[in-house]
């Protein structure tokens, strides 16, 4: 039986409710929206808030809608079912719905958020246990202690981003909106990421994330994503991988990009994907050499550690082949990719 | 501690709890409502599902208070709800659960009836795909998996009115007797 630690909920109805509260009570304060990742880390002991301050009753944050320029604006506390099922995200992003479909299992994607994926905190399989399993462990740099479990003498947290919706959002081009009691402001998704595994974001932890935004995608728009993953439910990526991939007119690839996710503290973006595939055209032979090559370049450049569960040589061999069948998939218009 | 008004089952019940407490706590050792397993405690059995608003969700990781103003079925109210709407004995699914022998220790089971529940009223004849993905976020530790899945699948015959599967354990035993069946 794992119980939650004490701490006072309340339950604003506006989004400035929610910021007065936070801005109120500083550090004793964390905000929860689905809680499919804040409950299981608060009954391991790994936060103990005073106040928990719930999102579920903001009605303003909830819901997809699509403006007339044809960017989408997806309110935090919408549900990855309703992200995964959206017929306009699955429209416009296709890649985002992916991903959102394939986060945990049915129940878990019924009440986790779109706003709680983005800010999911690190996961590490030192540091995901029971205080009990830490303590007898003697604990990790991520949570009361002083060493690294992952790298030996490692002084900096390498916790894993295991987050399915953000390497999609930064494929995007998505910007987050985030709201306080100074105001509101907005930072692209690529921007918000720092290589520390104990807080990966530049954002305040008092900060809410009210709304993602995704800008209208080129015309030739196409996107997959691909999750490597021991059960073919429940389980967070061992490995995920975001295509962009754009067609041009003429049917060559206009732009792309590659990013990754379940490496390190912080998403992964491939770098010099779009030169390597720009001017080819899907189903020619210099098109699947391209992805070859960019699946090398993926292996060269993502190194698993020990830090999620999965033989990280096993997960490092496997990062050029989902990179490879996730950027065929997305040239193909299908997806998602997954071998459970 | 607050006082907590909820809709479990169709009854409107008062309780008091702690606001750190779960719904999961709340039915079990406020309400007397024990069919809602505590299994893993921490959102990956599936063992505690209950329907909050017709939609399955785990009564572990949802607080008590959240849940106040919406509807909650558990595994208690699966019968009452069935014989509310017309129905006789229990309800179709827990009969095809009972009959096809679909459970080996059984703590899985109010989880996976509730979904199995859930996705009918969605969309009355699934098909096997469709039956395992919405039940993949119910772990059955005995593995008894096939029988589940044909304990849906009866379920779905007999509304349907269509030939229920033959069990998995039949085929390709070509010398089991058919009056064994």
């Amino acid at each position: 039986m794992l119980r939650l630690p004490k701490f006072r909920l309340e339950e604003p109805t506006t989004v400035e409710g929610a910021t007065a509260l936070m801005a109120e009570h500083g550090e004793d304060a964390m905000v929860v929206a689905g809680g499919t990742d804040l409950w299981p880390n608060m009954k391991h002991g790994l936060f103990e808030p005073k106040v928990v301050v719930s999102l579920k009753r903001v009605e303003a944050m909830r819901g997809i809608t699509v403006d007339e320029d044809g960017s989408l604006r997806i309110g935090a506390t919408t549900t990855l079912a309703e992200m995964a099922q959206s017929a306009p995200v699955q429209a416009s992003a296709p890649a985002l719905a992916q991903a959102a479909s394939l986060v945990a299992g049915p129940q878990l994607r019924t009440m986790g958020t779109a706003g709680g994926n983005v800010m999911l905190d690190t996961r590490c399989q030192w540091y995901n246990q029971t205080h009990f399993w830490r303590k007898s462990l003697g604990y990790c740099l991520k949570k009361d202690g002083t060493v690294c479990h992952v790298v030996a003498g490692g002084r900096k947290c390498v916790a894993a981003a295991s987050n399915d919706t953000a390497p999609t959002l930064m494929s995007l081009g998505a910007t987050l909106a985030f709201a306080s009691a100074d105001g509101i402001r907005e930072v692209p998704v690529g921007e918000l990421w720092k290589a520390d595994g104990i807080w990966n974001k530049k954002a305040e932890r008092s900060e809410i994330l009210t709304e993602i935004r995704v800008p209208k995608q080129a015309a030739g728009h196409r996107g997959a994503y691909g999750k490597l993953r021991d059960r073919g439910s429940i389980d967070y990526p061992l490995f995920g991988c975001a295509v962009r991939m754009d067609l041009g007119e003429d049917g060559a690839v206009a732009g792309a990009d590659l990013v990754c996710v379940a490496l390190v503290a912080r998403p992964l973006r491939i770098k010099r994907v779009e030169e390597l595939l720009v001017g080819k055209t899907p189903g020619t032979e210099a098109f699947d050499s391209a992805v070859q090559e960019v699946a090398d370049l993926a292996y060269a450049q993502a190194k698993p550690m020990d830090n999620i569960p999965g033989d990280a040589e096993y997960r490092r061999e496997l990062v050029p082949v989902y990179v490879r069948r996730t950027l065929q998939a997305a040239a193909r218009g299908e997806g998602p990719v997954h071998h459970v | 501690m607050r006082v907590l008004t909820l809709d479990v089952n169709g009854d409107r019940l008062e309780t008091a709890a702690p606001d750190h407490w779960t719904l999961l706590e709340v039915l079990r050792y406020k309400l007397g409502l024990t069919g809602s397993k505590q299994g893993c405690d921490k959102g990956d059995c599936g063992a505690c599902t209950v329907l909050v608003d017709g939609k399955p969700v785990l009564a572990c990781l949802t607080l008590a208070a959240e849940a106040v103003g919406s509807k909650v079925t558990t595994i208690e109210g699966l019968r009452p709800a069935h014989l509310e709407g017309g129905g006789t004995g229990v309800d179709p699914v827990q009969d095809a659960f009972d009959r096809c022998g679909a459970l080996q220790c059984g703590f899985c089971q109010p989880g996976m009836m509730l979904t199995a529940r859930a996705l009918l009223n969605e969309n009355p004849n699934p098909d096997r795909t469709e039956i395992q993905k919405a039940l993949s976020g119910n772990l059955c530790r005995c593995t008894g998996y096939t029988q589940i899945l044909e304990a849906v699948e009866t379920a779905i015959a007999e509304s349907t009115e269509s030939e229920p599967p033959r069990p998995a354990w039949t085929q390709d035993h070509p010398h089991v007797r058919e009056d064994a069946l």
